[in-house]
């Protein structure tokens, strides 16, 4: 019994410096992408990191965290490049000297949906936030993310913009969750949220919702690519946040995000707005 | 051969070992006898450099153990043996070598000593059987190869025999018996049968509370007991060595301090055994003509002491060599015992409790 | 119910066609599992045998330290290691977060005082002699440990398959430190949460199947390796 069991011993040493070993190498030529959950969630980065990682050479790391989180990560210089959707937020950063370079990259929408049998009666309304008044009044369940990311952001503006201050009643509950589960707990327990396009089609076949509010201008949710500022953070990969945001905004990308979605869905869950500016949005 | 100087060993502010001074002669076997809690495992785990004393010193053949490297020297000539087996969990051969790898022989002088040493236990059969799989009494077989496999200069055993039943504690004495004096290994153990160390040791020391109280071989201690305690735990039997002189149809004589006692057992001429005679046993009385009774062991005597012993007196005489009688009061009144009176004194030969000793010389 | 019997058949369905996808995940769940594992094996084996044996002044502290390590919760461990390992950390010059060797570090962390208390207690549990009985053979205070060790070793074979358990299972401090990274640091119970928020259940449901198949497994082999020397 003694000679296989040294044996093991050596192996066992010889795969632990085999771990060891290639993380301690790569670390030149990668690159920390902080974005949101729903963003991964969607797919689209699966698709487009690929084409990158093979045009430049780079590994990119994606951190798929809250938009909060994403942004903490950008300030204080964990992250090289932030793909985020949360405008007032970003605002902040660039404000705060903790980004530049905030590039518009794409677009796809918030709805609101709900149970098919529709208790607060907003089917078909247009404009969210007397949407959100009418769940408000009929007190009918509303679950939020209520983890400071875009989503949930938007969903506060909204509520802020309808004059309604939703936390002191009892059918609005704070699901600390991802998008997808967030929905998945809405599914079950037959509430009202608000979710991205994107999401909501990636998992519509195992959800009893329906889009029920859909198409404000209040309701788009627009996607920035930000280079963490070197200057503040020296240990940042400037050069490689700054190729990975190019790369987002290039025309390959660009296309790459027209098409993504259609076959699966029939629609596509982003639309592509490089180079326009943030107020010619709308549909 | 090995000496203590001083050894005291104090424990939660007590002292539980207090030896001013041991010395253990090279070929000797010593035994400690006496109580539980009498101090015998400390004072073997010390003399074994298995415990540090809080003061005191230890020499091994003149010279001092102390620093860490002569300890460690001196650990390597002596081996262990304790009252539970502490078998390994592998089998009987792994363990009886496990002292010989340890000191990093080679493979065929570790299979000799290991074959040599189980033959001398009588388990031989048992070397590839499992260290789990086998009886008390052969576990403890195995313990005693394991230890004498190394060929120790210095042997301590703390109660061996102690766990195992009867039967089997005299098979395995026997052998242990013959294999010392074969090896004539140094030895040390403690026990609290006062058979078991009138039988093998050459010399043995009573222990209480830490401290020695007598030291000196089997009859000496046994029959001249210096303070009560050690009187009431040797016990009372009379201890006498003789010398065989002759023998016939199953019957002896030995020779026992220029007297001659007759007693029943096999015995060569010349042997040297050792006699236990209960005090019940011994029956005084008035003169009487020799061969008139069936004890064939008829001596006179003085009455050196009369102790009353509560329900009955406990008498000493001196008869060439001492002995020891029990009688009630109304014997005492009838035959006027009182100390300096001369009387017969007489022990049956099949009464007699024999103990064969072979010396190595 | 007919969730569970898609996800099982997806599951024969990727084992027996080998997905790439899903046996890369498969391989990496095991090498740093693994290599954890044998990191605590080690540590935690070897410094819970010193404390068993050795008598030092704050000693019950210890061991009470080490009982509460295995209770540790895995993802307080992934945020510290997190914080340590940031790059404006204390170790951020190593550039090891979102790597397999933070998770392997974190994982470490969480299995060493599992296999260290019930190391100790294994220790602890030998006749008390015994320990006096070796060195009264002779042995080095290195033998002795290696003999006691040996003795032992049923029940730290036990405590080599709780700490595997404990880290092949895990995924908030694998999350958390490894980034959950494609192919890169994703692993079956990282995996298993992103199919799940991303609501491919088949597909979740799947991984965690082959996650009990490989935990059960691995766990197979230690306990013939185990049962294997029990005295009947």
């Amino acid at each position: 019994m003694h000679m296989p069991k040294k044996r093991i011993t050596c192996l066992g040493m010889i795969i632990c410096l085999i771990f060891i070993f290639p993380s301690l190498c790569g670390a030149q030529k990668s690159i920390i992408l902080a974005t949101t959950t729903s963003t991964q969630d969607s797919g689209l980065l699966d698709v487009l990191i690929p084409i990158f990682e093979k045009k430049t050479g780079y590994f990119v790391k994606t951190i798929a965290v809250g938009s909060g989180q994403a942004m903490a990560m950008g300030q204080k210089g964990e992250g090289d490049v932030l793909l985020v959707h949360s405008p007032a937020a970003e605002k902040k950063f660039i404000a705060g000297g903790y980004g530049v370079n905030r590039r518009i990259v794409m677009h796809n929408d918030f709805i609101v949906v709900g149970p098919a049998e529709d208790p607060a009666k907003i089917k078909g309304m247009k404009v969210a936030t007397e949407a959100f008044k009418k769940i408000a009044s009929a007190g009918t369940l509303f679950l939020s993310r209520g983890d400071n990311s875009g989503t949930h952001s938007k969903e506060k503006a909204i509520w802020k913009a309808s004059g309604m201050n939703p936390e002191k009643g009892k059918w609005y509950q704070q699901a600390g969750l991802g998008m997808g589960q967030t929905l998945n707990v809405t599914s079950e327990k037959k509430g009202y949220t608000l979710a991205d396009r994107g999401t909501y089609l990636a998992l519509r076949k195992n959800l009893h919702l329906d889009i029920l509010t859909e198409g404000d201008a209040l309701l788009l949710n627009i996607y920035h690519v930000m280079e963490v500022n070197p200057s503040k953070w020296p240990k940042v990969n400037a050069a490689g946040a700054k190729s990975f945001a190019d790369f987002m905004v290039s025309k390959e990308a660009q296309e790459v995000i027209k098409t993504f979605g259609v076959d699966k869905f029939g629609s596509p869950l982003f639309f592509p707005d490089a180079g326009k500016k943030e107020e010619d949005l709308g549909k | 051969m090995l000496e203590g100087r001083n050894l005291k060993i104090k424990r939660g502010g007590s002292i539980i070992l207090d030896v001013p001074s041991l010395s253990v002669q090279s070929g000797e076997i010593l035994s400690l006898i006496g109580p539980n809690g009498a101090g015998k495992t400390t004072l073997l785990q010390a003399l074994a450099c298995l415990i540090k004393p809080s003061q005191g010193e230890l020499f091994f053949k003149e010279k001092i153990v102390s620093s860490n490297h002569v300890l460690f020297q001196y650990r390597r000539k002596l081996t262990m043996v304790f009252q539970e087996p502490l078998l390994f969990d592998t089998t009987v051969f792994e363990n009886v070598s496990s002292g010989l790898k340890i000191r990093g022989l080679k493979r065929t002088e570790i299979e000799k000593r290991v074959d040599e040493n189980l033959e001398r236990f009588g388990i031989p059969h048992l070397v590839h059987r499992s260290a789990r799989k086998i009886s008390g009494g052969e576990a403890q077989r195995v313990a005693l190869a394991r230890a004498f496999a190394p060929q120790p200069e210095l042997l301590f055993l703390d109660e061996p025999l102690a766990s195992l039943d009867p039967p089997t504690r005299e098979s395995l004495i026997e052998d242990l018996e013959r294999v010392l004096r074969q090896t004539g290994t140094t030895t040390i153990f403690a026990t609290h049968d006062r058979m078991e160390a009138l039988r093998l040791s050459d010399r043995i020391a009573v222990m209480n509370r830490g401290r020695i109280l007598q030291i000196g071989p089997p009859p000496e201690v046994m029959n001249q007991p210096l303070d009560e305690f050690v009187a009431s735990f040797v016990g009372v039997d009379t201890i006498l060595t003789g010398r065989v002189s002759k023998k016939d149809k199953g019957s002896f004589l030995a020779s026992v301090m220029g007297h001659e006692v007759e007693a029943v057992g096999e015995v060569e001429l010349g042997e040297t055994v050792v006699f236990c005679i209960r005090p019940e046993n011994v029956t005084l009385s008035p003169p009487f003509p020799k061969r008139a009774t069936s004890a064939r062991n008829v001596f006179t005597g003085k009455i050196k002491k009369v102790i009353p012993m509560g329900l009955f007196y406990k008498v000493q005489l001196d008869c060439g060599f001492p002995l020891v009688a029990y009688v009630t009061s109304h014997a005492l009144e009838d035959l006027e015992l009182k100390e300096g009176k001369e009387i017969f004194a007489s022990f049956k030969a099949t009464s007699i409790h024999m103990v064969r000793k072979k010396l190595s010389g | 119910m007919d969730l569970i019997l898609e996800g099982i058949l997806k599951a024969f369905y990727l084992l027996v066609t080998f997905d790439p996808e899903v046996m890369k995940i498969t391989l990496l769940s095991l090498q740093i599992s693994g290599t954890a594992t044998f990191i605590s094996l080690i540590m935690g084996i070897s410094i819970g045998t010193i404390v068993a044996l050795a008598e030092f002044p704050g000693r019950r502290l210890v061991v009470s330290l080490i009982n509460t390590g295995m209770g540790l919760p895995p993802v307080v461990v992934g945020l510290f290691v997190t914080i340590f390992l940031w790059r404006n950390g204390p170790l951020g010059f190593l550039g090891v977060l979102y790597t397999p060797t933070a998770m392997i570090i974190a994982q470490a962390i969480i299995a060493t005082p599992i296999v260290m208390g019930i190391s100790l207690a294994a220790i602890q549990a030998l006749p008390k002699n015994l320990r006096l009985q070796i060195l009264a053979l002779g042995a080095t205070r290195l033998q002795m440990v290696w003999i006691l060790v040996k003795e032992a070793r049923l029940p730290l074979l036990a405590g080599v398959m709780a700490g595997f358990g404990g880290v092949i299972s895990e995924v908030g401090a694998s999350i958390m430190v490894g980034g959950n990274i494609k192919g890169y640091s994703r692993v079956l119970t990282t995996a298993t949460v992103m199919e799940t928020s991303r609501g491919n259940f088949d597909i979740a449901i799947a991984l965690g199947i082959i996650l009990l198949l490989l935990a059960y497994f691995i766990n197979l082999i230690l306990t013939t390796i185990q049962q294997r020397e029990r005295p009947k």
